[in-house]
């Protein structure tokens, strides 16, 4: 066990393995490595979805290969494949069921947007009716397309995770993108970064 | 459609058909592509499908239906199919028989083959036609609490707004 | 392993009023959202224990509406519905589609097209019955079987990509034709895999075939007798499992099963081990009709000609002869294209499933009037209950597997 040692020199001494970092940046670190998918497979994207998981694609080399049937026990969601009216319920019952944190892919053209079934029975894009993370296009998607989305998803994990599940909190994402807006024409007269004011204050310093 | 013949021309004698006609009175039968086809009366569908069950037609191959709401020239509006075959000898025929609006109705085949019975249940589905002495008429695909059937002709392939028709859930419900 | 099933619970529940009373039974629900079904549908099911006294199936969660498109897409448009029909064999719906248009619109197709739809039919049906027998291999704890099949499903996969460029669903068929003809490469890819795949399957067989396990667990289990198959419509592997001689290829010869030689693969029992053999024996007797049809694949056009005005002209044709020019033209505008009889047809084909056929009603309109799919799944599924009554819980899924059940076919 490491000792962190202040000593009498009032600086913190760490060891060579020893990290600091947020809170926050180590718990997604550990989600978006031990990702458990719940397959909801309705269709043909659900064939693919066992061929990324099974020989040649090996989903197993990106820390996704749980597949967990039990929605208590997944904190991934991938829905593969068209959603009609009888299984919508279903499905959102599932995604009730899931603990927070969650996650939700929606695999191939049927799911995010019903595909080429525009019909009575098919929900046009399960988007409409649940949370969805991440779109994966293709009708089926490739497994490589269905790995890089798992990709994409810890990485968007690693960056906008929060250990309270704040960016989930969909208000609070749009009040901080708001900011975001209003900061950005403050941050163009930052005294410190604007080349103008900078040479500005270097004239006054050398007329002094 | 196609002109329909009345099986009365010797040269296209067939035992089966011959034994139907005896036993049911003319009836009109068509061929196309070598497919022998038959239209029965609706009101003794029963009967004459047992008969030709007796004939060695032990197969149901299908039970479905046609719409003819916007079919030119039809002279009834659903037109409901019976798909048999033998399997001893590998002959099939097609046999035809036409109910309407308003209550479009027919006597189930359950007891003579049990296939028919979800075959039924989804002629009921999607079509609407009863199927007098069926053991269970349920729908078999769409909800039980739709109420039309969707693929009658005056359905729009886009439904009524029914797939639009559930509620939102987001992140704050989960 | 199956308990032998007393008079109880063999058949009939006691009625409403009997004297046994049904509080004692224990409702399990069993779907539809369950891994082993590997599908979505629903079982409620009742047990006494562990033993199953009834099954009641339902289905419809993925029904899509397959039907009434067809009746708003053109002959060539549909194709790539039928593709989801059944997603794990999408070539041969490909080829029942065309096979029972061509019937309607009265297309006599080339040699060479017949071969080649004849080829990746038989290949889609060892891609499917390597599923569904790795789907039961999985049920039943053998995780390498399934893992063994999977690879040479991607073997088949590979083969379709190169042919048509779609790995998976291919939409390969074409109105009087194919999409794409046979390039070298995909002939030497087909026969390397005739090669090579009969050691794999030996390997699968001596894995599972004589599997104290898995024998134990599927002999026996969810008998259907030859009279209940007939009855309840069953066709294809499930039939034959059960004694029924019917097989389509032989019965009502298409493409080019007539010049081809082949056994019928039957077995008597009617069990799910049963069930589970001859789909391991189709399996050899499509490679051999695969090679057989490749050695003699006949040369010349795989497209009809121009004068039947169905299949695209070549570019050649289009550019250099007056007819090719015209029949492009015609063909890309609409209500110009095919000449569609005021008439109803149906035609099937022996798909990997069973008798996959399409009733199609013409009115003279580029799209078909009615567009009716006969699937083998749903009266499959229909024979459930019966197969599982007085079976235990843990067989439920070897009676499923060994059905292959596959929904987008059941619900359409």
């Amino acid at each position: 066990m490491a000792v962190i040692t202040g000593g009498n020199t009032g600086k913190l001494e760490l060891p060579e393995n020893v990290f600091v970092s947020k809170l926050d940046e180590l718990a997604n670190w550990c989600r978006k490595n031990s990702l458990w998918p719940m397959p909801f497979a309705t269709a043909c994207c659900g064939i693919e979805l066992m061929a990324t998981g099974a020989s040649k694609h090996d989903l197993a080399r990106f820390g996704a290969e749980v597949f967990r049937f039990s929605p208590r026990q997944c904190d991934l969601m991938i829905v593969a494949g068209r959603v009609v009216m009888k299984m919508l319920p279903v499905l959102q019952r599932i995604w009730l069921q899931m603990h927070e944190p969650k996650w939700c892919i929606s695999m191939g053209a049927c799911a995010s947007t019903g595909g080429v079934f525009d019909t009575y029975a098919v929900v046009q894009g399960i988007d409409r009716f649940i949370p969805v993370d991440m779109y994966v296009p293709g009708c089926p998607p490739r497994p490589e397309q269905l790995i890089q989305a798992i990709i994409d998803l810890q990485d968007k994990i690693q960056r906008e995770g929060t250990i309270t599940g704040r960016e989930f909190d969909t208000a609070e994402r749009q009040r901080r993108k708001r900011a975001l807006v209003e900061a950005s024409e403050l941050l163009t007269i930052d005294a410190s970064r604007n080349p103008v004011i900078q040479r500005e204050l270097t004239q006054i310093a050398g007329r002094n | 459609m196609a002109e329909p013949s009345t099986h009365a021309d010797p040269s296209r004698s067939d035992p089966v058909l011959d034994a139907l006609a005896a036993a049911v009175g003319p009836i009109e039968t068509s061929t196309f592509r070598g497919q022998t086809r038959v239209v029965i009366d609706a009101e003794r569908s029963m009967e004459s499908l047992r008969l030709l069950k007796e004939q060695g037609f032990d197969l149901l191959v299908d039970v479905s239906c046609v719409d003819y709401l916007e079919y030119k020239g039809a002279k009834h509006r659903y037109g409901l199919v019976y798909l048999l075959a033998s399997t001893a000898t590998n002959r099939r025929l097609t046999v035809r028989l036409f109910v309407d609006d308003p209550d479009p109705t027919v006597q189930s085949v359950v007891p003579l083959w049990g296939a028919a019975n979800w075959l039924e249940r989804e002629v009921w589905d999607l079509f609407g036609i009863r199927f007098t002495g069926h053991p269970d008429l349920r729908r078999l695909v769409m909800p039980e609490a739709f109420t039309a059937h969707p693929l009658r002709k005056d359905y729009p392939l886009q439904g009524r707004g029914e797939r639009h028709n559930f509620p939102v859930l987001t992140r704050d419900d989960g | 392993m199956a308990i032998a099933p007393t008079e109880f619970e063999t058949r009939d529940l006691p009625a409403a009023d009997g004297s046994r009373s049904e509080d004692y039974l224990w409702t399990l629900n069993f779907g539809p959202q369950h891994p082993a079904t590997h599908t979505t549908l629903r079982l409620v099911l009742k047990l006494e224990g562990e033993r199953v006294v009834d099954a009641m199936p339902e289905m419809g969660y993925l029904h899509s509406g397959f039907e009434k498109i067809g009746e708003h897409l053109t002959f060539n448009q549909y194709v790539t519905v039928t593709d989801r029909m059944n997603y794990i064999s999408p070539m041969a719906n490909n080829v029942a589609w065309h096979h029972a248009v061509e019937t309607l619109l009265g297309i006599e197709l080339t040699p060479r097209c017949r071969y080649i739809r004849t080829i990746i039919a038989e290949l889609a049906r060892i891609s499917d019955h390597l599923l569904c027998n790795g789907a039961v291999g999985l049920d039943t704890g053998a995780f390498t079987f399934f893992l063994y099949g999977f690879y040479q499903r991607e073997v088949i996969y590979d083969i379709f990509e190169t042919l048509c460029g779609a790995r998976f669903t291919n939409s390969y068929t074409r109105v009087g034709g194919v999409s794409q003809d046979f390039t070298p490469l995909v002939i030497e890819k087909i026969r390397s895999f005739v090669k090579t795949f009969p050691k794999t399957l030996d390997d699968m067989e001596r894995l599972l075939t004589r599997n104290r396990i898995f024998v134990d667990r599927t002999k026996g289990v969810g008998v259907l007798t030859k009279a209940e198959a007939i009855d309840g419509g069953a066709t294809g592997p499930v039939a034959r499992a059960s004694g029924v001689t019917r097989d389509l290829r032989r019965d009502e010869p298409y493409l080019a099963y007539g010049e081809l030689d082949f056994q019928i693969c039957c077995a008597s029992a009617g069990d799910c081990y049963a069930r589970y053999l001859v789909r391991m024996q189709e399996m050899r007797e499509s490679l051999r009709i695969v090679a057989d049809a490749l050695e003699n694949l006949p040369s010349g056009p795989v497209n009809v000609g121009i004068d039947q005005r169905t299949a695209l002209p070549t570019k050649q044709q289009v550019y250099s002869t007056i007819e090719g020019t015209i029949s492009h033209f015609e063909l890309s505008m609409s209500n110009r294209g095919f000449e569609v009889p005021c008439e109803e047809s149906y035609a099937a084909i022996e798909a990997p499933n069973g008798e996959l056929g399409f009733y199609l009603v013409g009115d003279g309109g580029e799209t078909a009037y009615r567009a009716r799919c006969r699937p083998p799944s749903v009266l499959h599924f229909a024979l459930f209950p019966h197969l599982i009554r007085g079976h235990t819980l843990s067989d439920v899924v070897a009676v499923l597997g060994s059905l292959n059940i596959i929904a987008a076919e059941l619900d359409r």
